[in-house]
């Protein structure tokens, strides 16, 4: 009987964190996806991660309050996205390569900013847990089971969950999806049409980079309350991979994120519970599952036409 | 004439102008922590190039970032992307030092180093294979799959060090230190101190009067320093790498295949392969400079990310700023080695954070991409002008491209 309760107990933490860990994954995909959709393969959302998530810590720090750090990953991350977008959109850089100098410049600054502005680890007062009270007596998260795994999060976890049917429609239903969608797929069309390519483009790279910035934020002030270096730890990368996971729609990014995050949990519950698989095979698990989804040979149909080529008016 | 060579001076400093306007951005930081840039940049040049220990540790550093270098820009040149170095490096260094510690038992040391090398070479061949092959057959982004692998070599390190790999003394006295046994003296790469002592060179620079910067240099032979004879090695590499892109039919294949994919596949060459070969010999040149700092400075395994040291990222910069071309890459790399070494000499000279340096590389790649570019533009104005001077040229050329154009419907169908 106890067993059984125990084993339930770990069931409902796994669900529960994995629903937590969801978060920067969503916020860095789903914009990520915008990115992809407009054309631009955008590698440096690790860095854009790891500068939200010193910016964004920086000024709950200062301020007190999460919102303003919030508002300050968002435009750290619209900032790294614009130099993302001038060496890859106007200069035309290689993308692969450009993003590594973006990851290399956000690790680079935002360890330097850490450790010159604050030093040592310390904790703020991020977002804390909703707990969905109706009145004294009613909470929704005191709901057994269903509370714990629904209605215990911050609202940065419910607005990343939120996020996803936005994106969607925003992408399909609205002239500047449209366009957004054009630019990724022909480019020349588009600009037959009079659109300028550049600047859809711009603002695709500029949006997808504030939501990696905010998604860096989300680890810093919302599920973790401190900043360290290198805290990202390769979510950024994973985050750009689930884009190729999830087919380039919002829909299948969501499928990919929970599955990544509840895998995750579920490496820090063999650990915690010291059960017999090493916790380096465990941790190694999304990498490889990672790989795995890539070569799966009906994704690669719907990429967009014109990933990672720039632009040429009056070529092609 | 004369205008052209000005134009490919241009071409030739764009890179030089991508460091001086990253490294003025660094200025405008260090302004801001109330620190003299001029005076930080000296501590870091000085640090660096100044003396025979710093000298000795750029060149130290400047070996893995070589060979790594190197391994890029084969895969570069043949049209693939390869992040992985890090990963490469990772499980190189570990199967080095695994064979490493099997041999021994009366072996010879060169015949183990060689053995070494050539372990390390293999385990980065395949770890670089693996994507390209993934890329060539199924369409796999080689970027995601080698930044995937790079993590799985990290996980993969930390097991084998945690458990088989580790080092017996470790365990008996309960530190259990993720790092494996000292591999044998006889081992070791020899290091400069040693080779002078062979053929005689025994006085030290002071013995000898010598003042200054011939005192450093011949101190960096002749003293005790860190500086192995990887750096020998590293630099024979480079030179069979440019043999090997432009005197031999696999160079040539790699490079046709990275120009135009289409192109390489009308005239008749297996475009799958040669990606799968490029990536394995990238990755071989990542896994051998993984091997040289087992064998030339570390002799043992430890922590994975600090036996890779970034060197896999950083490596990505010295072949750029190499131009991809492994002559390029020698002085690239010893350049960048000596900014790592120097940012250490800054921190501890004015107590500005290291990083910095990461930051800095981070600009100069985005610079470098970015100016790729202009030097391409302005090659572009150059052909049309000269097209202009003479009509029959505009001819022919619309010929070829219509020719061109041809065979690339042919392949697509």
């Amino acid at each position: 009987m106890s067993e059984n309760l125990t084993m339930a107990a770990i069931i409902l933490g796994i669900l529960h964190s994995g629903i937590r860990l969801a978060t920067p994954y969503l916020f860095a995909s789903i914009g990520e996806t915008i990115s992809q959709r407009a054309g631009v393969l955008n590698l440096g959302v690790e860095g854009i991660m790891l500068m939200g998530a010193f910016f964004g810590f920086y000024a709950t720090m200062q301020t007190d309050n999460p919102w303003i750090g919030l508002l300050a990953a968002l435009i750290v991350g619209a900032m790294m996205g614009l130099l993302m977008a001038i060496a890859s959109i106007t200069f035309q850089a290689q993308q692969g390569i450009s993003g590594i100098g973006l990851f290399m410049f956000g690790a680079g600054v935002s360890s330097l900013l850490f450790k010159t502005m604050v030093g040592n680890v310390v904790s703020v007062n991020g977002f804390s847990e909703l707990t969905f009270c109706v009145s004294d007596m009613l909470c929704l998260s005191e709901i057994p089971v269903l509370g714990d795994i629904f209605f215990s999060h911050s609202i940065v976890t419910y607005a990343a969950f939120a996020l996803v049917p936005f994106a969607a429609w925003m992408l399909n239903e609205t002239t500047w999806g449209l366009n957004v969608r054009s630019v990724g797929q022909n480019p020349e069309a588009v600009d037959s049409l009079g659109v300028s390519v550049t600047a859809v483009r711009y603002a695709a790279v500029m949006v997808g980079s504030a939501l990696a910035g905010i998604a860096g934020a989300s680890l810093s002030i919302s599920l973790l309350g401190l900043f360290q270096e290198n805290m990202t730890n390769g979510m950024g990368f994973i985050a750009v991979a689930l884009v190729y996971f999830g087919s380039w729609k919002p829909r299948g990014v969501l499928l990919g994120a929970l599955l990544f995050s509840t895998i995750n949990a579920l490496q820090l519950w063999v650990q915690v519970l010291d059960l017999n698989i090493p916790s380096d095979v465990a941790v190694m698990l999304p990498y490889l599952l990672t790989i795995i989804a890539l070569a799966l040979p009906f994704r690669r149909s719907m990429q967009p036409a014109a990933l990672t080529k720039p632009f040429k008016r009056g070529e092609n | 004439m004369k205008r052209q060579f000005f134009d490919r001076l241009i071409d030739a400093l764009l890179p030089l102008f991508a460091i001086l306007l990253a490294f003025a951005i660094g200025a405008l930081f260090l302004l801001w922590q109330g620190v003299n840039p001029l005076e930080a940049y000296k501590a870091m040049i000085v640090g660096a190039f100044g003396n025979k220990n710093g000298l000795a540790d750029t060149l130290v550093k400047a070996v893995p970032l070589m060979l790594v270098a190197l391994g890029i820009a084969i895969a570069f040149r043949g049209g693939m992307i390869n992040i992985g170095a890090e990963g490469q490096i990772i499980v190189g260094a570990l199967f080095t030092s695994w064979v490493g510690l099997q041999l021994g038992g009366g072996l010879p040391g060169w015949f183990i180093i060689i053995i070494g090398l050539i372990s390390g070479a293999f385990m980065g061949g395949i770890w670089g294979l693996i994507p390209g092959f993934l890329k060539a057959k199924l369409g796999v982004n080689e970027i995601l799959s080698t930044i995937m692998m790079n993590q799985i070599a990290i996980q993969i390190g930390f097991f084998l060090l945690r458990g088989p790999m580790i080092d017996p003394a470790e365990v008996a006295a309960g530190t259990n230190i993720p790092q494996s046994a000292r591999l044998e003296r006889i081992a070791d790469m020899p290091r400069f101190t040693d080779m002078a002592k062979w053929f005689g060179f025994t006085e030290s620079a002071k013995n000898l009067g010598l003042e200054g910067f011939t005192k450093e240099i011949y101190g960096l032979f002749v003293d005790p320093t860190r500086f192995h004879s990887g750096f020998i090695f590293a630099v024979v590499m480079a030179v069979l790498v440019y043999i090997l892109l432009w005197r031999t039919t696999i160079g040539y294949r790699i490079r046709a295949v990275g120009l135009n994919r289409h192109a390489a596949r009308y005239a008749g060459m297996n475009v799958k392969q040669t990606m799968v070969m490029s990536m394995t010999l990238s990755g071989a040149f990542a896994g051998l400079a993984g091997a040289v700092e087992i064998l030339g400075l570390h002799h043992r395994m430890f922590e994975p990310v600090a036996v890779s040291a970034g060197y896999g990222f950083a490596g990505i910069v010295a072949a750029l700023f190499g131009k991809l071309h492994p002559l390029g890459i020698i002085p690239s790399s010893i350049l960048f080695g000596g900014l790592l070494v120097g940012g250490d000499k800054m921190q501890r000279a004015m107590q500005i954070p290291q990083v910095l340096i990461v930051a800095i590389l981070g600009l100069v790649v985005l610079f470098v991409v970015s100016t790729d570019y202009l030097v391409k533009k302005r090659q572009n104005r150059r052909v049309s002008v000269t097209d202009g001077d003479d009509d029959l040229a505009i001819v022919e050329k619309m010929k070829e491209s219509l020719k061109e154009a041809g065979a690339d419907e042919e392949v697509d169908a």
